[in-house]
């Protein structure tokens, strides 16, 4: 009998099925119980409206000091300096640099790791391969931005390659990012290509076709929803990211033109700014604000695109 | 399936030779292809093995009874990381104490109670799944906005650190909560209305139990990554020079991830040596704290 009690509404919520509708219950405890619950979970919106007011706010007041054209398309960024120019493009180009790096190498290697615990790895080696790539993602952010400025930046471009560049660039930052972002990116599109259905991959086996053609003409098409929705969710990560970028991309807000370079990220302006004393209500303060409803509103797009991929590709089969 | 498919092979290998069919397990290319991906595989992990490798050699120096001991100092040789040590422990304890009842009592509501259908309640799903996925230092604008309506002045306090934490967990402690809850069979519940409970009681004393081991697990992992981040702390100001001990809701405080992030951005060497140590404590504590979660989950996992 699958007139379950426990699909829609929970338990207490069958019309019909019984004489009593249990959600009364004459116990007055569990009344007060019951509304402490639900308080609990409509808290969970409270806290989105609550970013939602408290970016917008201090922006409002931003703006109405500094014109929206200066802010979105200026190129000079330097809100605490006497002659005060508050245009973002630098901090954008910044985290472009940083975000396209990331991208280009969580994104060959992270759908490469997919393809092989989803296609050819033994049930028993991909139960252990999991965990271990996961383990990337588990490193805190500081760690891996020290790592980026000690060992990659002075190290590895310095000392062994001899490259052009000063003490951070936002190449150090991007690639350790895109590491870090590996298992993101690879944990979604397994999950996806784990999704096809076998008969898939038997009837291409039956038409000749070896393992490679399978994954790359089969497989990976069928899953494209879901891996699409995993760089999707790697991007929204790379643009949120902070520790890395503060640390090793550097602190000093310019237009950057390329990879040897250093810039501040969104995230990295956010971070050393609120270092300093800003006072409560001054343009420093919504500066920080306004940046961050900037950057708010770029990965909830992001996120809400993911979301709705990763949905269809969970109803597909 | 693999002797078919090694029959297959087979007879494609014998038809490559007579140069009808290309391709074949054993082609050059499928073989280049199988290399490309173990080296994608290897990337990773080969990098993972290198930063802890660096991190490990460079902090070796300063690993010792100091760090554990001394307060950060602007004598390198003089500092050591107690107050971000204790600092951690105040902050993560009191994150827990605010995050995981609220978050289990969301989970449960939504999981239990609430009717799945009505549009409010897809809207609070949708709504935590983006929370989820909110970068981490715009919690720390949301709980500096909030302490500043509030009128507090001086925001690098434990329980404002905490506050901005537990936000920033509470949507992984719903998610994996109700995972958890979802996993116990639906029989159990049915079992317990049948002999007269009401849902309530169901929810606490049937499926509640049932699954604790996987509400513990998830706790223990959203906690694992609240003691890794650093950029909501930053934002309420705790990167100041601290070198007290910790000693209430109230007072001033630092974390490990915090003082690593104190120590790299200073240019002498041995500050970045102090850094490496104090990442290797770091990555200890994380390691301890993930293989309890690991012993909970294979322990006491209830197959139903």
């Amino acid at each position: 009998m699958t007139h379950s009690l426990t699909r829609e509404g929970g338990p207490a919520t069958v019309p019909g099925l019984l004489a009593v509708d249990l959600r009364s219950s004459p116990r007055r405890g569990e009344q007060v119980a019951l509304a402490a619950l639900r308080i609990a979970s409509v808290l969970t919106v409270l806290v989105t409206v609550g970013i939602l007011i408290a970016l917008i706010l201090p922006s409002i007041e931003f703006f109405r000091q500094v014109p929206i054209t200066d802010f979105l398309f200026g190129d000079r960024w330097a809100p605490r300096f006497a002659d005060a120019s508050f245009g973002v493009l630098p901090l954008i180009t910044a985290t472009l640099w940083t975000t396209v790096i990331a991208l280009a190498v969580a994104v060959p290697f992270g759908l490469g790791a997919a393809v092989f615990l989803s296609e050819y790895a033994k049930p028993g080696l991909r139960k252990v391969l999991k965990p271990l790539l996961e383990v990337l993602a588990g490193i805190p952010t500081v760690v891996y931005g020290l790592f980026a400025l000690s060992f990659v930046q002075s190290t590895v471009f310095r000392d062994w390659l001899q490259l052009e560049t000063g003490a951070f660039s936002v190449l150090a930052a991007g690639l350790v990012m895109g590491v870090m972002i590996i298992p993101t990116v690879a944990s979604i599109s397994e999950d996806a290509m784990s999704a096809v259905p076998q008969a898939m991959r038997q009837g291409s086996s039956a038409l000749g076709a070896n393992r490679m053609q399978t994954s790359l003409r089969v497989v990976f098409p069928a899953a494209l929803s879901g891996i699409v929705a995993a760089i999707v969710l790697g991007i929204s990560r790379a643009v949120g990211e902070t520790m890395i970028v503060a640390i090793a991309a550097g602190g000093q807000a310019r237009m950057v033109t390329g990879p040897l370079e250093q810039g501040q990220t969104m995230t990295g302006f956010i971070a050393n700014a609120a270092l300093g004393d800003s006072r409560v209500g001054s343009i420093e303060y919504d500066t920080l604000f306004a940046v961050g409803l900037v950057l708010f509103c770029i990965t909830l797009l992001i996120n809400v695109i993911s979301i709705r991929l990763v949905r269809r590709f969970r109803e597909a089969y | 399936m693999s002797l078919l498919s090694r029959g297959i092979g087979e007879a494609i290998s014998a038809a490559s030779v007579r140069g009808r069919v290309r391709g074949g397990e054993s082609s050059p290319r499928a073989i280049a292809f199988l290399i490309a991906l173990w080296v994608c595989l290897l990337f990773g992990f080969v990098f993972l093995v290198t930063l802890i490798v660096t991190t490990i050699i460079d902090g070796s120096n300063r690993l010792d009874l100091r760090l554990f001991t001394e307060f950060p100092a602007s004598a390198p040789e003089r500092a050591g990381a107690r107050p971000a040590i204790l600092g951690s422990f105040w902050v993560i304890g009191t994150t827990a104490a605010l995050a995981i009842p609220l978050g289990i009592a969301a989970a449960l509501h939504l999981e239990e109670f609430a009717n799945k259908k009505s549009r409010i309640n897809r809207l609070i799903e949708l709504n935590v799944q983006n929370l989820a996925a909110v970068p981490s230092i715009v919690y720390g604008l949301l709980a500096l906005a909030f302490l500043s309506m509030l009128g507090v002045r001086d925001k690098n306090i434990v329980i404002a650190g905490a506050l901005a934490l537990g936000l920033l967990i509470l949507p992984v402690i719903i998610i994996s909560t109700r995972e958890a809850l979802r996993a116990v069979p639906a029989e159990i519940r049915q079992g317990s209305l049948a002999l007269g409970a009401t849902p309530l009681q169901t929810a606490m004393r049937q499926t509640l139990p049932g699954a604790v081991p996987g509400i513990a697990t998830g706790a223990i992992l959203a906690l694992s990554r609240a003691l890794g981040e650093a950029a909501p702390l930053l934002v309420l100001g705790a990167l100041v020079f601290v070198s007290y001990d910790p000693n209430g809701l109230l007072s001033g405080y630092t974390t490990m991830p915090i003082q690593i992030f104190n120590w790299t951005g200073r240019p002498q060497a041995e500050f970045h040596e102090l850094a490496s140590a104090a990442s290797v404590l770091l990555l200890a504590m994380l390691l301890a704290m993930n293989a309890v979660a690991i012993i909970i989950r294979n322990r006491y996992q209830r197959r139903w």
